[in-house]
């Protein structure tokens, strides 16, 4: 019998699939399609201190292997997320979950994740040091590791959980970032966000997104991934989560080759809202393929 | 909402760009008119969000106008070839406002969804009048089939080489109505808006992602608080709307 768990952080996973912040709410879409208490836990959706409603419409474009989303981290609040969301998410999930956090400032990212470490549902703190959706904040501190670390150091005065930070792929040295993260004292490293991008309507010559530029993601940026994945793992000695493009059994594999403790499914759930547990469900059959008996054993077996 | 296959049973040319496809599949997640299906195509990252024009236990009615790659490619579809689809979604029109003499308004693609509603709101016995609003004759589609219905239909166009000339919006003003329905483009939402005497349902559309409420990327302001197109709409109540600056 084939093992599939992994141990992230010092919590358990049942399996590695994780869908990943953004394109799955908080829970309760995808809690009327299945038992999404199948899944190794999910991160909900970014959540910041204040409310925020996000960009303007268009926020969505298509892209050969892909899509753009500048969403803009629409979402009720910490305050509502924990009087609303929360109890909803408790109905359908019953395991720890990743809470997705993200801020404008310093102070904003240590009181939203000082307000959530509190709650008993939340299992690990996800901080997006690298969404490329909003001004002014979000990856601002995501691409010098200086600032960086500052969040790092910052959230982890204030918590107790398991603190990952989510990092861009828009950047020149994405190795000094992580290391900069784990030596602030981060728990783990996830990676990658969506690559900066952008589309053209050839009718009205104007961008497709209204605000001009978006985060990439899906397939096509899935080797990006891998190789980002690889360097980072190789480079720090905190787990690595990784993410970007994937959306079969064997992506799952081969991230945790190049170093991923556990995996997060993206813009592959919009597509497909069975793909998370489609891909629990096949990994067994793709291990035996590839002759992997724990799941566990493989990671970082890539030198 | 269901993930199901169905296949394509039939597919014809209703003008130049504008085709009408029955499927056959699982309906059973359909439960209102003014639904619409998300439709996934070989080569395309994203599904094809399209309104339901009628359904029974068996089959799927869609009509669509080819507006870029994906839908080009659906035009080229031939019977017997199979398509992944997402169905039930979105909140569709509510009924019981209707009052005993409905007026339904579509424009162009915003009339497809219009032909289920009217069938449900005539076997309910209610009086209901059609205005279909296109912009010139070689664009006219489904006048026939509105009448089979029952309805009292009126056709415009814009540039008046068919029915009325003018805009939906020019029959309506003479009309006398109990509520109205409409589905169309923004401008034409925003003159029925105005124009209406009653209130009324109004069904948006947007770049969506997934179309079932995940991901926010269809978000709008309303009075009564965000929401996503795809779940809380594509059917908004007049009373709610609150118009782009």
């Amino acid at each position: 019998m084939e093992s599939l768990s992994v141990n992230l952080c010092g919590i358990r996973l049942d399996n590695p699939v994780i869908p990943a912040s953004g394109t799955f709410g908080y829970g309760y879409e995808y809690a009327e399609l299945y038992d999404i208490n199948e899944l190794g836990t999910f991160s909900f959706k970014g959540t910041t201190k204040e409310p925020r409603f996000g960009n303007p419409t268009p926020r969505i474009a298509e892209c050969p292997g892909g899509m753009i989303n500048a969403v803009g981290l629409q979402n009720p609040g910490v305050e509502k997320v924990i009087s609303h969301e929360l109890p909803l998410l408790k109905q359908c999930f019953h395991k720890p979950v990743m809470a997705n956090v993200s801020g404008f400032s310093v102070e904003d990212y240590a009181y939203t994740c000082e307000k959530l470490d509190k709650e008993e549902q939340v299992g690990w703190l996800e901080v997006n040091v690298s969404c490329p959706n909003v001004h002014g904040g979000g990856m601002s501190f995501g691409t010098q590791p200086e600032a960086a670390a500052e969040v790092t150091r910052a959230v982890k005065a204030v918590t107790t959980k398991p603190v990952i930070i989510k990092l861009s792929p828009n950047v020149t040295d994405i190795v000094a970032i992580a290391k900069a993260c784990e030596e602030a004292g981060a728990d783990g490293i996830s990676l990658i966000n969506t690559m900066l991008g952008m589309r053209i309507d050839l009718r009205t010559r104007k961008p497709v997104i209204a605000n001009k530029m978006g985060g990439f993601s899906g397939p096509a940026i899935f080797p990006v991934a891998v190789r980002m994945v690889y360097q980072v793992a190789h480079a720090v000695n905190i787990p690595v989560v990784g993410m970007g493009g994937v959306s079969s059994a064997e992506d799952v594999i081969e991230m945790m080759l190049a170093g991923a403790t556990a995996v997060e499914v993206g813009a592959a759930n919009l597509v497909n809202p069975y793909i998370c547990r489609d891909i629990i469900r096949e990994l067994p059959r793709t291990m035996e393929k590839y002759g992997i008996q724990n799941l566990s054993d493989i990671i970082g077996g890539v030198k | 909402m269901k993930q199901s296959i169905f296949e394509i049973r039939s597919q014809i040319a209703l003008t130049d760009n504008v085709y009408k496809m029955v499927l056959a599949g699982d309906t059973s997640a359909i439960t209102a008119p003014g639904q619409f299906v998300n439709i996934r195509l070989e080569g395309f990252f994203l599904r094809r969000p399209i309104s339901v024009c009628d359904y029974d236990n068996a089959t799927l009615t869609i009509i669509y106008k080819v507006v870029g790659h994906g839908t080009e490619l659906m035009s080229r579809m031939e019977p017997g070839q199979q398509l992944d689809i997402l169905t039930g979604l979105g909140n569709g029109y509510d009924l019981s406002l209707a009052g005993d003499r409905p007026v339904l308004l579509g424009g162009g693609v915003g009339v497809p969804p219009m032909y289920r509603l009217a069938k449900d709101l005539a076997a309910q016995g209610k009086g209901v009048c059609v205005i279909l609003g296109f912009n010139t004759a070689r664009e006219v589609f489904y006048e026939e089939e509105f009448k089979a219905l029952g309805c009292n239909v009126q056709v415009t166009t814009v540039d008046g080489s068919y029915g009325t000339p003018g805009f939906v919006t020019t029959p309506l003003a003479e009309m006398d109505y109990s509520y109205f329905y409409t589905c169309g483009p923004e401008p034409m939402l925003k003159a029925v808006y105005k124009a209406s005497k009653t209130s009324g349902q109004m069904s948006f559309e947007e770049r969506m992602g997934c179309g079932f409420g995940a991901c926010m990327g269809c978000s709008c302001k309303t009075l009564t608080g965000y929401k996503r197109i795809c779940k809380d709409g594509p059917v908004m109540r007049k009373e709610e709307i609150l118009w782009k600056a």
